[in-house]
């Protein structure tokens, strides 16, 4: 019996953690793969007398998953990292509450993909196919241009994308399939892919570190699905200075797919003016322009300063694939489940 | 279900009471094991049954749950995943059962060390053994690039990833020490005498093993070709990150359908699918598991082992050994290895790869270079993963010493009971993480944001482990000893700590030395609960692997040597003080 009331007093400890702490607390609800400079955000819970905690909630799949299940008793005030390809289970389910942030006025209308302000824009990114500069040079092979180039026997077995179903850069670039081939002509390139031997992995670090010739994990493929940013990362990231990125991105027209990340309040919040002003803070200047060098994304902000290695390494197509949102909406689990009876089975 | 068992549970006492009567001390022992059970079934009801209960319901309740299109996708992945777990483990028991006759028979230098490198892998997380493979069997792995070198290759030769191969590996890989473990506890405790006995009543060798030992041992070999079969059955790292996308376990689809698809009708179903076959293989276990229990032969374990004399035997004992050092002990060295070599000296260049030495993943560990909010210091990371490790030690024999008291000397109720402990590992964790969300972010039960939720979790994992450690030691005491305690007036107390307390204290230092490595290598429970700053070792690896970049990848690989040490000194601990004649 003592053992059941001591396990008792656990969970009632358990129970009062959460309300032990400061009055204000603004809970946001992230992926895992958020990050922010501790002074960037310092400065916003000095400015607003208010302490911030980010609760990683899985991949941008679940933690969007886990704000729909809690949407009657929600985990936090805000959920950041909604992108375009999930932004319509987000809005069909109604977890947010509209916003119309002063700062929208300075973010380009491409971005603003949801006209109620349920969703609002942050950051982009570009998933695009790297590809491995030396394996190219060395081999005196032509890198792709397009999508079509990578029909063409040279290139047998020397791709590895992610499967969509399990990973977000894997559905971004089924997407840019689509967008480029059309809803009747994707399965057919697929199938050509198919045959011309290209490798799925289950995820993004699989696909680079054990596939991705140019990783560290130094794989059998020259080419990954990965994202434009990438090759700024293998600079700054490297062992040892690098005076050039090994690895490149391919930026044919509408061989990449342009994620957006989206912000929103969750519905019911008690504290609505703070989440309003966490909202102003990452469409601020300061926030903008430390997502580059945390993320490896793009501002949404234009008036946002790049770093150098981005200007310099990070590479931008002209083109990129996009979808209408509502057409994601109403397709994405029949794509995904058709892809994968073309690809996989 | 847990109405349903409480129900079935007071039914049953209720009808002993009535012969209690006859027997006051048969009374104790009765109403003693129902109060054993109470803490660890109310933690389980109240973590495990009720947020599986609400979510699986969230699924059950749609017209989907049964049509056609949910059962085919089912069927589908129920046969694939019948299908690997019994390969699987049928290569389990090939290089599990003479790895087991080998430690029960035989004396060489290392034994325990390589018995203790064996079980390493059973509690290291995923993305760590799939890093060690690729750092060993990769296309530019160690091995590629030695056999590239000196046979001047232009390909690799191997390519084990992404196949069926790779699967049944890493399952051999994780449980061939479920196999060395139960096998050869039976094997140590069987009785030579009643071979040489049969040997003098005229059977050859073969006759002897056929006929005497095999069918003594026959128990214990289905005890554990089950528990392996289990965890092959309920397999989800494995699959996907070394077999790809190609291949779909029941765990696999359910993560599939509930992430991507959102598709909970599908989920539930296929939850409740391997929860079923986990509650059958659970029932069979148990009962395999008290059959073992029956043969036991009193003799000292050391007596039966010997040094290998003959040039069969010895050439037997190496080639194991080799077998064994190249199965176990070449992955995780791989890993080490790659965490202190840069293969960077010419980068891009493809066949010439050379590696020189360097301590910079380890010394960049503890720089936050970015000034970034989510930097994890290693030493904060172990400080965690150590805290969290040590909540469950403490919670996991809180609970489980009640009920392998209960075990040791099982009366009906506890062998219905039994199999209800194996249950969590059986449901998917990603079913149980939402499960979670949904039952414990309202008040009163509004501990979504408890870093506590964590070691609970990992306390459900380790329970049936804790309790199988504890209930051999426990069911060891032999009752005349505390008798003769009382009858010379000690009190219960200190017939406890005289009598019970020194026979199991060993017991219970491996046992919680088992919950505190299931603790620090798991990963699938602590990744779907959402969670606040408590980053853990493997949660730290899994964010440096997820950008890309050299150092990220050299600093994973740091980390993840970090665990596999802290993992190996935990198993050498329970492979030192471990009783001969543990179930585990």
């Amino acid at each position: 019996m003592k053992k059941i009331i001591l396990l008792l007093f656990i969970l009632a400890l358990a129970a009062c953690a959460p309300q032990a702490e400061q009055p204000t607390t603004l809970t946001v609800m992230t992926h895992d793969s958020f990050a922010i400079s501790e002074e960037v955000v310092v400065a916003f819970e000095e400015a607003q007398g208010v302490k911030v905690v980010f609760l990683a909630s899985g991949d941008a799949g679940s933690a969007l998953n886990k704000a729909v299940l809690t949407k009657d008793a929600p985990l936090a005030d805000l959920l950041f990292g909604v992108d375009n390809t999930f932004l319509s289970r987000a809005l069909e389910a109604e977890i947010f509450e509209p916003y119309d942030a002063p700062a929208l006025a300075e973010i380009p209308a491409e971005f603003k993909l949801d006209a109620s302000n349920n969703a609002l824009p942050v950051d982009f990114g570009d998933v695009c196919i790297n590809y491995d500069k030396s394996y190219f040079a060395e081999k005196g092979l032509a890198v792709p241009a397009n999508f079509e180039d990578l029909l063409a026997p040279e290139y047998n077995g020397l791709l590895v994308v992610e499967n969509p179903a399990t990973s977000s850069p894997g559905l971004a670039f089924l997407m840019a399939t689509i967008a480029h081939f059309g809803e009747d002509g994707y399965l057919s390139y697929w199938l050509g892919l198919r045959d011309n031997g290209v490798v799925v992995a289950d995820g993004w670090e699989t696909a680079y570190y054990t596939n991705f010739s140019a990783s560290s994990g130094r794989g059998p493929q020259p080419m990954v699905v990965s994202y434009g940013s990438s090759p700024a990362a293998e600079v700054i990231f490297a062992e040892t200075a690098l005076d050039d990125a090994p690895t490149a991105s391919i930026l044919g027209p509408e061989t990449c797919f342009r994620q957006i990340e989206f912000v929103g309040i969750l519905t019911g919040t008690e504290n609505r003016a703070l989440a309003e002003a966490f909202i102003d803070f990452m469409l601020s200047t300061e926030f903008q322009e430390d997502l580059p060098m945390q993320m490896f994304v793009y501002p949404a902000l234009p008036s946002a300063q790049l770093p150098d290695e981005f200007v310099a390494y990070a590479e931008q197509p002209e083109n990129p694939a996009s979808l209408d949102p509502a057409l994601i909406a109403e397709k994405r689990e029949q794509w995904i489940s058709d892809w994968t009876k073309t690809v996989l089975k | 279900m847990f109405n349903r068992q409480d129900a079935e549970s007071a039914e049953f006492f209720s009808e002993n009471a009535k012969k209690n009567t006859l027997k006051p001390w048969r009374a104790w022992r009765l109403g003693g094991s129902l109060k054993n059970w109470l803490p660890a079934l109310l933690f389980l009801g109240l973590f495990f049954f009720y947020p599986l209960v609400k979510i699986l319901t969230l699924g059950v309740d749609s017209p989907e749950f049964l049509s056609p299109a949910s059962l085919q996708i089912a069927l589908d992945s129920l046969g694939f995943t019948l299908y690997q777990a019994a390969l699987s483990m049928l290569l389990t028991l090939l290089v599990g059962l003479p790895a087991a006759y080998l430690f029960a028979r035989y004396d060489f230098l290392g034994k325990s060390l390589l018995r203790a490198l064996t079980a390493v892998p059973f509690m290291l997380p995923t993305v760590v053994v799939a890093a060690g493979f690729n750092a060993l069997l990769g296309a530019r792995g160690w091995l590629n690039l030695t056999l590239i070198n000196l046979l001047d290759l232009e390909t690799p030769p191997i390519t084990v990833l992404y196949t069926l191969g790779a699967i049944l590996l890493a399952h051999v890989f994780y449980n061939t020490t479920i196999v060395i473990r139960v096998v050869g506890n039976a094997l140590s405790r069987l009785d030579p005498r009643v071979n040489e006995a049969a040997r003098l009543l005229g059977a050859n060798r073969w006759d002897a093993f056929w006929r005497v030992t095999f069918p003594l041992l026959r128990p214990s070999i289905l005890a554990a070709s089950l528990l392996v079969f289990l965890f092959d059955f309920t397999s989800f790292g494995v699959i996907l990150l070394l077999g790809g996308p190609s291949f779909a376990t029941i765990e696999v689809e359910i993560y599939i359908q509930t992430l991507s698809m959102l598709n909970l009708p599908v989920a539930a179903l296929l939850s409740i699918i391997q929860l079923l076959c986990t509650l059958a293989f659970s029932i069979l276990y148990s009962k395999m598991l008290a059959k073992t229990a029956v043969q036991t032969a009193q003799r000292e374990s050391a007596s039966i082992t010997k040094r290998a004399k003959t040039l069969p035997e010895r050439l037997f004992l190496y080639s194991l050994i080799s077998l064994l050092l190249a199965l176990f002990v070449l992955p995780m060295l791989a890993l080490p290895l790659r965490s202190v070599s840069q293969l960077e000296a010419n980068r891009g260049e493809r066949t010439t790869i050379k590696s020189t030495f360097t301590t910079d993943y380890y010394e960049e560990l503890f720089i936050n270079r970015r000034g970034s909010r989510f930097y994890v210091p290693p030493i904060e990371a172990a400080k965690n993963s150590l805290q969290y490790a040590g909540i469950t030690v403490m919670l996991s024999l809180l609970l489980g010493f009640p009920v392998a008291s209960a075990l040791a000397k099982p009366k009906r109720l506890d062998r219905i009971l039994d199999p209800i402990l194996m249950l969590p590992l059986g449901a998917s964790a990603v079913t149980l993480g939402l499960g979670f969300i949904i039952s414990f972010s309202k008040p009163p039960l509004n501990w979504i944001a408890s870093p506590l939720l964590v070691p609970l979790a990992h306390t459900m994992i380790a329970l049936p482990f804790v309790i199988r450690s504890l209930q051999p030691a426990l069911a060891s005491i032999p009752q005349r000893y505390r008798e003769a305690a009382s009858m010379l007036g000690a009190s219960p107390l200190r017939v406890w700590i005289e009598v019970d307390f020194p026979i199991i204290s060993r017991a219970t230092l491996a046992a919680a030395t088992f919950a505190f490595t299931v603790s620090l290598g798991e990963f699938g429970a602590t990744s779907l609960l959402a969670r606040p700053s408590y980053p853990t070792i493997p949660t730290a690896i899994y964010r440096f692997l997820s950008q890309p970049g050299g150092l990220n990848y050299g600093q994973a690989m740091a980390m993840a040597t970090i665990l596999m040490l802290l993992t190996t000194v935990g198993i050498f601990v329970i492979e030192k003080v471990r009783l001969s004649n543990a179930e585990w």
